[in-house]
């Protein structure tokens, strides 16, 4: 018999290598891969995806008592908080300045700065600040961040439509990453991406954020969407060879299935289980869909999709 | 391999477009068979050999198979790599495996729970589909006795697992009407099995571990012998070696047209903790899975691995959707809340659930979106001021309430300049962008006398 030949994609593009940190801290590469997620066969995939913490400049009051328990007096601070993320093994610590929204604080440009101060003295490293999605006040506490970290490539979104030009501005002046966000539609992603490049930003200075469903919420379309971008990518289409970040966190403990310890339908099963899996499972599919950062709350879903991106990591 | 619609048309087709085929042009026609969506069987007017060719490629690369009789359920049948590409049409049978050496009890106890698990999604109900009964004793009879005290409690499909052709014989004899998988020929005994499979009628694993080639050549001896519904079992395990193999597979049978069937996989065998057989089993879900065997049952785990099978397995362009309408949440008053959503199902359960357990009995206005959430509608397009009021007028929701204030999802707060313009009488509020806020939402801002 013939051997057997399988079939392999000849893929003309590659995904762009970002670098986040330097300049004292540490560096971390995204990106770069010239094959669809871990499979090794068909090209290379020189940096394994990595996993984000999420730490907020004020005490969640919203969280699920064993999410809160999982981090205990830490959560009171960024910087403490942050500190016990290095510990949980995250490779990134993303900051999310909830407090600056106009419903949960409104706090502004000053306080900003002090949180992102404390967490960059904290900790070495890399970090992405992501405001509180409200267009003017994104623009406020995101340009705050970019001044104090000027020089250490820290991530900056959300970077959208409505207020790229600022937030491109400020990553070029202060040598920082645009993180940019659009809701699940591949032309509007590729859209952002050409504008930001146009007036100046460099393409291997942007990660883009296509919008994260969590599963059971959308999940299937993000799956697609990221699909869509990665194929297109390895086609050749540069204006969507940005590396891609999933805020599955965020999304996922939004949800009732990770929410609620009580009044749910038996058949859900044990909270505790159920939760931390919804948070893993959402993770791992979207890294399977192309993504190369994904950020994440429970200490476990971090330990645990840390374990199967390494296992994916192997060439077979 | 797949042909396209213009090799169709130029190869097979008889060219005169005489559409007695129900298609204008033999071109039109050409390219809904590329699609795999009409028969070839339509056109009166082909050769032999174009039958041949274009039955051949209507078929679906990945064959079609059905385990189970009572309430059977069919696998394989996929004609794309993902799912945007058109869909994923069978979603994999998720199965519970049964070591034979349990104790009856505990089988009765597992069946029990498995075949009576349900869980309610968008207004579907979820479960499992069935049993792997394993030969783990060695011992014909206690095998025979599991295989016996399963089908004396559910006639869900089963897959029955020995390696020992007088085992399998003696259980096909006790089960094979409900026409279970027989599991599996192997190397050494392939033409037993092979044998089994055809004398009682029921579909054959193949397991060849350690390369496709090996597996390719197990596979085309059972086929010679004349077997064709055939299930693979690659033998990867892990995550790594199951996302290679079965990519591989999928694309073998795509690409190439070899080994196109359905693969069954063991996540329990790959993997330490039983959190992480459940997200095996998750990537096997989006990943070319056929058949999934669970070595635990847990709600817990089950819950999301199904919610994952059942949003993989939505066809993109045929979202899961509500009939637009004005709908009654709870038995809402003249002056209770409005709230306006698109009528893609998953967002009009959350809403509805929410509604329901926030003791606000509401208006629920579902616009036609096409079946797309507030989001993407919005960004196509297709949920904007102009749809919302049009819906308003078209099903009368001015004479069901008497206020004039409308709730819009927090995710289109930008839709409400526009609508205050349209609708000058109106109050515009921009509700929470998660369902799961809305009762809090309303109860902080819903005054029925400011309304
Ligand atoms: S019936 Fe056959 S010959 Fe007539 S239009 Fe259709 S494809 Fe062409």
């Amino acid at each position: 018999m013939p051997p057997l030949e399988i079939p392999r994609e000849k893929w003309i593009g590659r995904v762009n290598e970002v670098t986040l940190g330097g300049n004292g801290r540490r560096e971390i590469k995204i990106g770069g891969e010239s094959t669809l997620p871990f499979l090794h066969f068909d090209g290379s995939i020189p940096n394994r995806p990595v996993v984000a913490i999420e730490v907020q400049d004020r005490e969640p009051l919203d969280w699920p008592p064993h999410l809160v328990s999982a981090w205990g007096e830490a959560l009171r601070h960024p910087q403490t908080w942050a500190k016990k993320a290095v510990e949980f093994g995250a490779d990134i610590i993303v900051l999310r300045l909830r407090s600056a929204h106009p419903e949960e604080g409104d706090t502004g440009a000053s306080e900003a700065r002090e949180s992102v101060d404390r967490v960059l003295s904290a900790v070495d490293l890399p970090i992405i600040v992501l405001g509180p999605e409200v267009t003017e006040k994104d623009n406020e506490v995101l340009v705050a961040a970019a001044e104090v970290a000027r020089g250490q490539r820290i991530g900056l979104g959300n970077c959208v439509e409505k207020n790229y030009r600022t937030i491109a501005a400020s990553c070029m002046a202060n040598g920082h990453i645009a993180i940019a966000s659009t809701p699940i539609e591949i032309n509007i992603a590729k859209q952002l991406n050409i504008l930001l490049c146009d007036i100046g930003l460099k393409p291997d200075t942007i990660i883009m954020d296509p919008t994260t469903g969590a599963l059971g919420y959308g999940i299937e379309y993000t799956c697609s969407v990221m699909e869509r971008l990665r194929l297109a990518a390895l086609g050749g289409e540069s204006m969507t060879a940005m590396p891609m970040l999933s805020d599955v966190g965020n999304e996922v403990w939004r949800q009732k299935e990770a929410r609620f310890t009580e009044g749910v339908p038996p058949s859900w099963g044990d909270h505790l289980e159920r939760s931390i899996i919804w948070e893993e499972m959402t993770a791992t599919t979207l890294l399977g869909a192309g993504a190369d950062i994904v950020v994440l709350r429970h200490p476990r879903s971090v330990e645990i999709v840390k374990g199967t991106i390494e296992k994916l990591m192997v060439r077979v | 391999m797949a042909l396209t619609g213009i090799e169709i048309y130029k190869n097979y087709l008889p060219k005169t477009n005489c559409r007695e085929c129900g298609f204008p042009t033999c071109l039109a026609f050409a390219i809904k068979l590329a699609q795999r969506e009409v028969d070839p069987s339509l056109c009166p007017y082909l050769s032999e050999e174009a039958r041949q060719a274009l039955e051949a490629q209507a078929r679906p690369p990945i064959r079609l198979i059905t385990i189970g009789s009572e309430r059977p359920i069919e696998v394989g049948g996929e004609v794309v790599m993902f799912r945007h590409e058109k869909t994923f049409y069978h979603q994999p049978g998720i199965m519970v495996r049964i070591r034979d050496t349990e104790p009856p009890e505990t089988v009765l106890g597992i069946i029990d729970q498995v075949a009576n698990y349900s869980v309610e999604r968008v207004g579907l109900e979820l479960g499992l589909d069935g049993f792997a009964i394993e030969n783990t004793s060695g011992d014909s009879t206690t095998f025979i006795r599991c295989i016996e005290l399963a089908r004396s409690k559910t006639d869900m499909p089963l897959v029955i697992m020995s390696n020992n052709p007088t085992a399998m014989n003696k259980a096909l004899e006790v089960a094979s009407q409900g026409r279970p998988l027989i599991y599996a020929a192997t190397r050494d005994n392939l033409d037993d099995m092979v044998g089994l499979s055809l004398n009682y009628h029921c579909p054959l694993a193949v397991y060849g571990p350690g390369g496709l080639e090996g597996l390719s050549e197990l596979v085309e001896r059972a086929t010679g012998a004349g077997v064709e519904d055939i299930v693979l079992d690659p033998g990867a395990r892990g995550f790594a070696e199951s996302l290679t193999t079965l990519t591989q597979l999928r694309r073998l049978a795509l690409k190439r047209n070899l080994l196109g069937y359905p693969i069954i996989t063991f996540p329990g065998e790959g993997s330490e903790t039983i959190e992480e057989e459940a997200l095996l089993a998750g990537q096997q879900v989006a990943r070319y899975a056929g058949i999934i065997v669970l070595d635990h049952f847990s709600p817990a785990l089950v819950y999301p691995l199904l919610t994952l099978r059942l949003n993989i397995y939505t066809d993109p362009q045929r979202p899961i959707q509500m009939t637009p309408g004005l709908y009654t949440i709870g038995s809402p008053r003249q002056d209770s809340p409005l709230c306006v959503t698109t009528n893609f199902s998953l967002t009009y359960f959350s809403i509805a659930g929410e509604l329901e357990s926030s003791g606000f009995p509401s208006w629920l206005l579902v616009c036609d979106t096409e079946g797309l959430s507030v989001l993407t509608s919005w960004a196509a397009g297709k949920f904007d001021a102009e749809k919302i009021v049009k819906m308003l007028k078209e099903f009368s929701v001015s004479s069901s309430i008497s206020h004039r204030s409308l709730i819009i999802p927090g995710h289109v707060a930008v839709l409400r300049g526009e609508l205050e313009e349209e609708l000058p009488d109106w109050r515009i509020m921009v509700g929470p962008r998660e369902a799961v806020d809305i009762g809090g939402y309303l109860k902080r801002n819903w005054r029925g006398d400011l309304s």
